[in-house]
């Protein structure tokens, strides 16, 4: 199992990541990347976090993701600093031997970043700046996972 | 010990981070912030409403309940908002 967490300004190759991520025994790779959503007058997101906490939460995640699936590789890498629409924000990577584990394995993973990853977003809109509330729908997609 | 503050809360503390040696009386978070928020101004703004913060005690996500000690990294911050 190898394990890649990182957090970086610069944009990131997903194909790239993808090619580290692939073993001899790999049958599936599921990936998600998240991006800055067109949203009327926004300008930019900027990305703050809670350096080595960050790295460690997420770790804490990847980890009890591996106690649910027989998984053979992670990778989360999470941008920070100003960002713009369009722009990728996170990518979650995940190998495994059948498409089920990844799949599946990737989800729980983004559901549970988005709730228990420090990371704060504030958004740049030509009226001014403000802080992302979070969103409750966030909060009952890392729920349901709860017991299984 | 070291305090923390992100987003908002360190917007209206004025502050990301300062070192402070545990208050006297001070047991749990909830001790702390009572502490914080007599210093009145922007802390007071800050903890107004403490349902819309969250700590970390040591980097681990906790509850207002946890106990502290002489040494703890505290960190006070809005609910996360990544991905």
């Amino acid at each position: 199992m190898t394990v890649r967490i990182v957090i970086q300004r610069d944009d990131f190759d997903i194909s790239a990541e993808i090619s580290k991520l692939d073993g001899e025994d790999t049958g599936a790779v599921a990936t998600f990347t998240g991006k800055v959503r067109k949203d009327g007058d926004l300008v930019a997101l900027t990305l703050e976090h809670y350096p080595h906490m960050t790295e460690r939460e997420i770790g804490r995640i990847v980890e009890d993701a591996q106690g649910r699936w027989p998984l053979l590789g992670v990778t989360i890498l999470h941008r920070i600093g100003r960002l713009l629409p369009g722009d990728r924000i996170v990518l979650v990577a995940v190998a495994a031997k059948h498409r089920g584990a990844a799949f599946e394995a990737c989800q729980f993973l983004m559901d549970y970043l988005k709730t228990r990853a420090p990371f704060w977003k504030e958004e740049e809109r030509s009226g001014g700046r403000h802080w992302v509330a979070a969103r409750h729908s966030d909060d009952a997609a890392a729920e349901r996972w709860r017991g299984t | 010990m070291t305090l923390l503050y992100f987003a908002w809360v360190r917007q209206k503390t004025g502050r990301g981070e300062e070192q402070l040696a545990l208050p006297a009386g001070v047991k749990t978070v909830s001790d702390l912030i009572a502490v914080l928020t007599q210093r009145g101004g922007g802390f007071v703004d800050a903890f107004a409403d403490p349902k819309r913060i969250r700590v970390a005690v040591n980097q681990e996500h906790t509850s207002f309940d946890a106990a502290l000690k002489e040494g703890d990294e505290v960190a006070f911050f809005p609910p996360v908002t990544g991905g």
